[in-house]
């Protein structure tokens, strides 16, 4: 499939529907966003099945001057695959989501979708800074129309927070990318992972990325946005934000901070790990005080995001292997939970989890997957969402043993919170009238949940497949960070302290 | 094909047809399906226990599927079978097989059969690859699926609030030593680079002595690794201080507490410390803190079973309390003995448990011992069950004679701990006899409580229930207690009849009795003989074949003493339930204090909800109301947005429209600038 330009061809299949469902009536426009998703999707496993594992870094490059030194540049690595992967896995699901509850403006809303995946795909494809800089930036308008058009009552307030934060970052990034393309000489970004910055500019330039990544992981501080955006938006957008939206902090980290910036990297990482550490136990502790499931489980996302930004920052193989997995894990499973969510908030239109109570008696099909996702979650072994846990956090502590312990309490309480959740809803007495004459699952939810359960199930039990296109790419990265690699604080000494005392380091790691 | 193959996977593909099937098949066809599977699993796993035995067979492993490959982390699906394994096959999938027919009587009335079938298959593959791990990791995963098995199953009556409280404890409770378990891992992995459980067990004789950085300390390698390890044994074998799930975890039916929380998951701990004990004994410390643990355990645990009305908290207590001999033993280096316990344990604790069962079934769910009594006569075949469970959990037997189950292995475990002969072998050999003082007493009591005496049914309110139907149970609640002083049949029965259970729940029974009568004779001389021992193992647990000899040759008095505080045990409960049954209530008027303490389980509960549940809920309000709606909120988007209102206000202002203002503006800015210019 050389020179075919498929990515391109991804970008256009949604844009050229988007541009239909805009002048389409709704049942037309919900059957075309339907077809397009699901086209895009095939292409992706067509991308998939393409894909030279152990061949060149970048594939399927494509490369069109356009105007004053910008380029239409795309290609991916492996990485980007497998976000491409997620982005076009979970488009149909959404599409099926909003197929009966969006009943206002469908062919504007469906729109709004297709256009986010064209510029989610863009995202993970751009090999051009400012490319990149412009799908990353003109995604929030998507988002923002879709939480403040068709979100809940707050809407308004909901959508402010989430375009004021987002966009706040994002002038510091676009500062500090106007200076590297001037510094450098050219806006491709493979050149770019490989140039290096003088160590006094790199960290400059590794703050303005990280204001703009950071509000999008999010991580504590700067997450309040999320809850109040996941509450308020229509259950696919909550999907989707969960799924993709948040994984493009995570992949601005892989793809710019730490290639680009090793050393600022290495300086910051304190910065990275203090931070992460406190989103863990300060959000998990939330999220077990939540009356409202959506919230419940956004802050359950800070926690879990946090385990990615540990296992970026932990300079080795595993951390981000790890990493890159608790992301795909997450795409999969918080927007399983958010759909789960979705599936009783369309019977019952609450999201307060007093108001439910003994689904397990007249919802089986339901319980049982919401009990897979709540696994995942945990991070169950065999369910995806431990294997990232595993390796991420097994990456961290062959750096810090104190960032690991602290962050690995997160099993503890993600199991407190979610269980809890899941024994209010799920388990005890029908206490609900409305809640117990609920219908269980429809064959359209059904077919939403099956495939993300296949999923999560295939990454926990043979993630082989996911790991091995993103091999190469992790390894080369890898490489580039041993120049900057902090020494973790294990020190193995070989003799009794006593008698080897001036062998061992004279200053102990705290 | 490979027999372990079936083995593991036979159940794991029970349980997801029957747990998908579920109603569609219909409860027969699952429980068929189910039942045959574990039968076949247990058909399979004896010949491979046999041949390790006879010495034909020898330790092997059996790839699955490639699951990990991270740099140089790397580990697969795969099924180790060796004479450890070997063991606890068939332990599991005979105690197992045995449940599920059990299940067919006990569960008889359930609307949700097919799901209590599933999970049981469910929970047997788990605890199956737990035990067939080649790998931490893998090992892990098999930790993790019995965690949630027992989770499911505790809570399997789901409508009831105790239930799921109870299984979300376990399951939390159990994480917390998963957290020391998953830091193992990844110390073991930066210390040997590997998580392949021979590779670790090779390289750990070099690496004692070393010394490592851990959380701003640094200790020996050894011992961080083994603690961390055992933390996670800790909270799965519910040892003092991450025990308080295991009482609790009796909300469950009584079959899933005779499987998992008696019989096999709870020894998952003794099973890993046994199986990374060549890893073990490389640090001295590790050992001391294992043996520690066990001891108090032993203690603690025995001493509240003493107080507990419930016949199953009984039980469960008695469960905590042998799980710590099993650890005291793995802690002096008396893995074999640690094993051998294990082994005949999982028989007479099944047994009990089950024979408990039995009775709670005849007693139509009754489970406090107040409301017994006299039940030898109405249901003796479950009273002969019990009397063999009690006299092999007791210990009873006759030195280089015969003895049931208990006996050879309790006594092999004191004997080791006395022979060891350092100063916390020595303390955990008394404290060993202390607790089978204790055992004795207790399940003497249980046994008098239940079957002997006189009836006492009357003050029940499950029996009331019973006897006068669903229609007036609101009387029935209401008049409850004082209908048991007026009884009209005057001889506290109610007019009830207890009746003897069905043959799917008498087999198990008779089954479990032999086994709790024949396991310690037949099998003592492999486990625990300074010869064949060593000959059994094939190296697959750490065999001190000098400990193991040293124990044959302890005093006259060590060997008798279990014996002697045994039948001390039972001389007290004796006089206490039978002589004077007014004794106990005058102990307690006597010793209060000591009694509340021991009745409420030592305060663990409430000190736990104290320091950690309810400081929790707190921390998360304080964080959400003041951390995130009061600061960042305030002071972040919402300061922002007020700021810019502020400032708009003044910026209208300023807007005045007159022209005078507008050139005073003006002038006061262009002099500035001048006077800046010049003045540069």
């Amino acid at each position: 499939m050389s020179g075919f330009p498929i990515l391109s061809l991804m970008i256009l299949v949604p844009l050229v529907a988007a541009i239909a469902c805009l002048i389409a009536d709704a049942p037309t426009a919900r059957r075309v966003a339907l077809v397009a998703t699901l086209i895009d999707f095939a292409l992706g496993v067509a991308l998939w099945a393409n894909y030279d594992i152990g061949g060149a870094q970048w594939q399927f490059t494509e490369r069109a001057h356009l105007f004053a030194g910008f380029d239409w540049a795309l290609g991916i690595d492996g990485i980007a695959l497998m976000l491409i992967m997620l982005s076009v896995f979970l488009m149909p699901i959404c599409i099926g989501a909003s197929w009966l509850s969006i009943e206002k403006r469908v062919g504007e809303y469906m729109a709004a979708f297709l256009l986010m995946e064209a510029l989610m795909i863009g995202v993970f494809a751009a090999q051009d800074l400012y490319l990149f800089y412009i799908f990353f930036e003109a995604g929030l308008i998507p988002m923002y129309l879709i939480i403040g058009v068709w979100g809940g009552a707050e809407r308004i307030y909901a959508s402010y927070k989430f375009f004021l934060y987002t966009l706040l970052g994002s002038v510091l990034m676009l500062i500090a990318m106007l200076w590297m393309a001037n510094e450098a000489g050219t806006t491709s970004i493979p050149v770019l992972m490989a140039y290096d910055f003088a160590p006094g500019a790199q960290k400059w330039l590794w703050l303005a990325f990280f204001a703009s990544f950071a509000v999008k992981m999010p991580m504590w501080p700067v997450h309040t946005w999320l809850p109040d955006a996941h509450v308020q938006a229509p259950t696919a957008g909550s999907v989707i934000l969960a799924g993709v939206l948040l994984k493009m902090g995570g992949y601005g980290f892989i793809r710019f901070s730490l290639p680009m910036f090793p050393q600022a990297s290495a300086q910051f990482a304190w910065l990275v790990f203090a931070l992460s550490m406190i989103a863990v136990v300060y959000t998990s502790l939330v999220a077990l005080v939540q009356h409202d499931m959506k919230k419940l489980i956004a802050y359950s996302s800070v926690a879990h995001m946090a385990i990615v930004t540990v296992g970026l920052f932990a300079f080795n193989v595993q951390g981000l292997e790890g990493a890159m997995i608790v992301m795909l894990s997450h795409g999969l499973v918080s927007g399983a939970l958010f759909l789960s969510v979705g599936v009783i908030y369309d019977r019952l239109h609450t999201r307060e989890i007093h108001r439910y109570g003994g689904l397990a008696i007249n919802m089986p099909k339901y319980s049982l997957f919401f009990m897979l996702f709540t696994m995942a979650s945990v991070g169950l072994p065999g369910t995806s969402g431990f294997i990232g846990e595993l390796l991420s956090l097994l990456g961290i502590f062959q750096l810090s043993s104190w960032v690991a312990a602290v962050c690995t309490t997160g099993i503890i309480l993600g199991a407190a919170y979610m269980l809890f959740l899941y024994a209010r809803v799920i388990y005890g007495v029908q206490k609900n009238a409305d809640a117990a004459a609920m219908p269980d699952l429809d064959t359209r939810e059904w077919l939403m949940m099956v495939p993300i359960a296949l999923g999560v199930l295939w990454m926990g039990v043979y993630p082989e497949s996911f790991l091995a296109p993103m091999r190469a790419d992790i390894a080369a990265l890898d490489a580039r960070l041993a120049q900057a690699r902090p020494v973790g604080d294990s020190r193995l000494a070989a003799a009794k302290p006593a008698t080897a005392a001036p062998l061992a380091p004279p200053a102990e790691a705290r | 094909m490979n027999p372990i193959l079936f083995i593991v996977f036979l159940p794991l593909l029970a349980a997801i047809v029957g747990g998908l099937g579920n109603r569609m098949l219909g409860n027969v066809a699952v429980k068929t399906l189910t039942t045959g599977a574990l039968f076949a699993s247990c058909a399979l796993s004896w010949p491979v226990f046999i041949g390790f035995l006879s010495g034909t067979l020898h330790a092997g492993v059996t790839p699955v599927l490639h699951w990990v490959q991270s740099g140089t982390l790397s580990f697969d699906w795969a099924l180790r079978v060796d004479p450890l394994t070997a063991v606890m096959l068939v332990v599991i999938t005979t105690v197992s097989a045995l449940v599920h027919l059990y299940s067919w009587g006990y569960m008889d009335e359930d609307p949700d059969q097919p799901r209590f079938f599933a999970y049981l298959s469910l929970f047997t593959f788990a605890m199956l690859m737990l035990v067939t791990a080649d790998n931490l990791v893998q090992m892990f995963f098999g930790w993790e699926g019995v965690g949630l098995a027992s989770y499911l199953l505790i809570g399997f009556w789901f409508r009831k609030p105790s239930a799921n409280a109870a299984a979300i404890k376990a399951f939390v409770v159990n994480r917390v030593g998963d957290l020391g378990f998953m830091l193992g891992i990844f110390g073991t992995y930066l210390v040997f680079h590997t998580v392949s459980i021979p590779e670790i067990l090779a390289a750990a004789p070099a690496m004692a002595g070393t010394t490592i950085g851990f959380l701003g300390g640094r200790f020996d390698t050894m011992t961080v690794l083994c603690v961390l390890l055992f933390i996670g044994a800790m909270g799965k074998s519910a040892q003092l201080g991450l025990h308080t799930w295991l009482p609790d975890a009796m909300e469950g039916p009584t079959p899933v507490s005779a499987l998992i929380h008696a019989a096999t998951m709870v020894t998952a701990g003794v099973f890993m410390v046994c199986r990374l004990s060549p890893m073990f004994v490389t640090s001295p410390q590790a050992m001391q803190f294992v043996t520690f643990i066990g001891a108090a355990t032993c203690f603690f645990a025995a001493t509240v079973g003493t107080t507990q009305w419930d016949i199953k908290r009984v039980i469960a207590y008695s469960t905590c309390s042998q799980l710590g001999y099993m650890f005291f033993a793995a802690g002096v280096g008396a893995f074999g003995s640690a094993m051998f316990h294990l082994f005949t344990h999982a028989f007479f604790k099944a047994l009990l448990f089950l024979g408990a069962g039995s009775v709670i079934h005849a007693m139509h769910h009754e489970q406090d011992m107040r409301f017994y009594g006299n039940l030898r006569k109405e249901i003796p075949l479950t009273f002969w069950a019990m009397l063999a469970g009690t006299l092999a959990i007791t210990g009873v037997g006759i030195v280089d004679v015969f003895g049931f189950a208990g006996f050879y292995s309790k006594d092999s475990i004191l004997e080791a701990a006395y022979a060891r002969g350092t100063e916390l072998s020595q303390f955990a050999f008394v404290i060993g006899i202390i607790a089978a003082l204790l055992t004795s007493f207790y399940s003497w009591r249980l046994m008098f409580l239940t079957f002997w005496g006189k009836p006492r049914w009357a003050g029940s309110e499950h029996i009331q229930h019973a006897v006068h139907g669903a229609a007036d149970h609101a009387d029935a609640e209401d008049a409850g207690h004082d209908h048991a002083l007026g009884d009209v049949h005057a001889d506290g029965t109610a007019g009830y009849r207890p009746h003897e259970s069905p043959l799917s729940m008498l087999i198990p029974l008779g089954v479990l009795s032999l086994g709790a009568v024949l396991a310690g004779f037949v099998f003592h001389t492999a486990f625990t003989d300074p010869e064949h021992g060593a000959a059994f193992w094939q190296g697959s647990v750490f065999f001190d074949e000098k400990l193991m000899h040293a124990a044959h040759q302890v005093p006259f008095l060590v060997k008798w003493a279990p014996f002697a505080v045994m039948l001390t045990g039972l001389g007290i409960a004796y006089g206490a339930y039978i002589r004077n049954p007014r004794f106990p209530a005058a102990f307690v008027a006597q010793f209060g204090a000591v009694y509340q303490f021991l009745y409420n389980k030592w305060y663990f509960d409430e000190l736990y909800n104290a320091i950690f549940v309810r400081p929790a809920f707190w921390l998360g309000r304080q964080f959400w109301k003041l951390g995130d709606i009061g600061f960042i909120d305030r002071f972040g988007p919402n300061g922002a947005a007020w700021v810019v209102a502020q400032g708009s206000t003044y910026a209208k202002r300023v807007q005045s429209g007159y022209l005078y203002s507008y050139a005073l503006v003006m002038l006061v800015g262009l002099v500035g600038a001048i006077s800046w210019v010049l003045a540069r």
